[in-house]
């Protein structure tokens, strides 16, 4: 085997990363109110309550309705930013390209506390639309740095040669850039999803009177008695992620075959 | 020449294309990220009195930031909390990054890293929550070491402490310390190596003068990239730092939606993002001078 200790060691590392998400079923299925072992037995009682708590299914659709649009929004402004990184050059690129990435590292209570600050002032009301304002904003680097790769991928031959056979620039980027990257877009779609599904700081300080999902969740694990079905819950939505992160791997991993590259791995 | 002119000849120019195309995302960035961080610091400046809001000009929030001993506490403690996560999720990531990168087969590669980010997308706050059972007096990690005999009383010292947010956190920045250091060590020439090796460097020395160098951009980028939002981490301190481990992100959240003073939280973030401002440009500049040294 290569690596030996090595090996060893990167196989517990993912034990400690798999550790909470393993644990969710194990809880979710087990019968007892109280998180702790040993357990008890098997129940699907949690996954029923799931279905009978009315605030819950408010907060799932709000959270659905803000994540569709944010994941449509993120991925447009991101088409533009990385087409125009990979295919142009103009004076202070990287600036702007670097101020647009921000997101990615500041702490997100400062983007949080920032735009309900000018919120507040402006007077606007809170809403599911202030979270897809705050989510697009974070969302936006994340959908570049997807984007970028499938951009730069692009072999530009191809769209030269559309354009000397007699297409417009637009019918070439509908034609031949677009089908190209379209795995890239896919990813880009279902990972600005996933984030916006996910994300609480902003949802908390933004949201109005009608709760995204985490937010839900949050004043949910106040209370002991809730807790089950609260895993219950989190055993869905993981299920959930893995399944839409694996399609969106599988995007990338055949926009990247189909343009020829090589696979260089991971999403960021 | 007349400026419709000018304009179309623009237009045509590969520069004014590349901005055109920017400029939806530049502009949304602009509208929602520089005018909302300008008016936090315009907010810092200012005062309220329950909900009237006054506008003149003062350092009054500075002031009292600076003498009140809570929010030097916060911000030290925060500092060191975030320090002691990125120097926690640097050390483990870098094995990670190495082995994926030097010892596993090129095919499977994307598969690894796929499974490190797993983890990373699934529900924040449910994993942070679970930290707290696994870390808990009756907890997993406490059962499984008391069943095994292996401790007579359960551990106390890891859940509503620092300690517990350290673990937490580095735990959810994994995949962001892994990632860059992963990606800075796929770009290093696997001939340079073997020059290293052939010319009487051992494994050991060959990965110090050779690897470890050529790495380090991929290690300060995992640092920054780990340090700078743990600063501003609100659910791990709130969930399972107990009063021991608050930070200042917490601070912030109350001053904005608890004590409803919105300037005194607008100071601390001002402070907060100046202070890892500072600290990381520190540890830039530092970093400079150590590669320099080497070479």
């Amino acid at each position: 085997m290569r690596g030996g200790w090595l090996k060893i060691y990167a196989l517990a590392y993912l034990v400690f990363l798999y550790a909470p998400i393993a644990l969710l079923p194990v809880f979710a299925f087990n019968d007892g109110t109280i998180i702790a072992f040993p357990l008890r037995g098997f129940t699907f009682q949690w996954f029923a309550e799931l279905g009978r708590i009315e605030a819950l299914h408010g907060a799932v659709l709000n959270s659905l309705m803000i994540a569709v649009t944010t994941a449509i929004l993120a991925t447009v402004l991101g088409i533009c930013a990385a087409r125009s990184a990979a295919r142009y050059d103009y004076p202070g690129k990287r600036g702007v390209m670097g101020f647009i990435m921000l997101p990615l590292v500041l702490p997100e209570i400062i983007v949080a506390v920032s735009l309900l600050v000018v919120l507040l002032q402006l007077g606007l009301s809170l809403g599911a639309w202030t979270v897809i304002l705050g989510h697009v904003l974070i969302c936006t680097p994340f959908s570049i740095a997807i984007l970028n790769s499938a951009f730069q991928n692009l072999d530009r031959s191809l769209e030269e040669a559309a354009v000397d056979l007699g297409e417009t620039p637009w019918s070439t980027f509908r034609l031949i850039t677009l089908p190209l990257v379209m795995p890239g877009i896919i990813s880009s779609l279902l990972i600005s999803f996933t984030i916006s599904l996910d994300e609480f700081i902003i949802a908390f300080f933004l949201t109005g009177t009608e709760p995204t999902l985490p937010v839900y969740l949050w004043g949910q694990l106040r209370f002991p008695q809730q807790i089950p079905v609260v895993m219950a819950l989190g055993t869905i939505l993981v299920a959930l992620s893995i399944i839409l992160l694996t399609t969106a791997e599988y995007f990338r991993r055949r926009g990247v075959a189909r343009a020829g590259g090589k696979d260089t791995g991971g999403f960021l | 020449m007349s400026l419709a002119q000018k304009i179309g000849r623009m237009r045509r120019t590969d520069a004014a294309s590349g901005i055109l195309l920017v400029s939806p995302t530049a502009l949304y960035a602009l509208l929602l990220l520089a005018a909302p961080l300008a008016t936090i610091v315009v907010f810092s400046f200012w005062t309220q009195d329950y909900l009237t809001i006054d506008r003149s000009w003062t350092l009054a929030n500075y002031r009292v930031a600076v003498t009140e001993p809570i929010y030097g506490q916060l911000m030290l403690r925060s500092l060191w909390i975030s320090g002691s996560v990125t120097v926690a999720t640097v050390l483990l990531a870098f094995p990670i990054a190495y082995f994926v990168s030097f010892h596993v087969d090129p095919a499977r590669k994307s598969l690894w890293i796929f499974l490190i980010t797993i983890p990373f997308w699934t529900s924040y706050l449910i994993r942070v929550f679970l930290w707290k059972v696994i870390l808990g007096y009756n907890g997993v990690l406490n059962s499984t070491l008391l069943g095994l005999g292996i401790i007579d009383a359960p551990l106390t010292f890891i859940l509503y402490n620092a300690n517990a947010v350290v673990i937490t956190l580095a735990h959810a920045f994994a995949p962001f310390a892994i990632l860059p250091i992963f990606v800075a060590l796929e770009k290093i020439d696997r001939s340079l190596l073997e020059a290293s090796r052939d010319l009487g460097e051992n494994r050991v020395t060959t990965f110090l003068r050779v690897t470890l160098p050529l790495a380090m951009p991929g290690v300060v980028a995992a640092v920054l990239i780990v340090f700078i939002p743990t600063i501003g981490d609100y659910v791990t301190p709130r969930l399972v730092g107990g009063p021991e481990g608050l930070m200042i992100a917490n601070m912030i959240q109350t001053q904005f939606l608890k004590l409803n003073n919105a300037p005194m939280g607008a100071t601390l973030a001002v402070l907060a993002m100046l202070i890892v401002t500072v600290v990381s440009l520190v540890f830039v500049a530092l970093n400079r001078r150590f590669l320099r040294r080497q070479q």
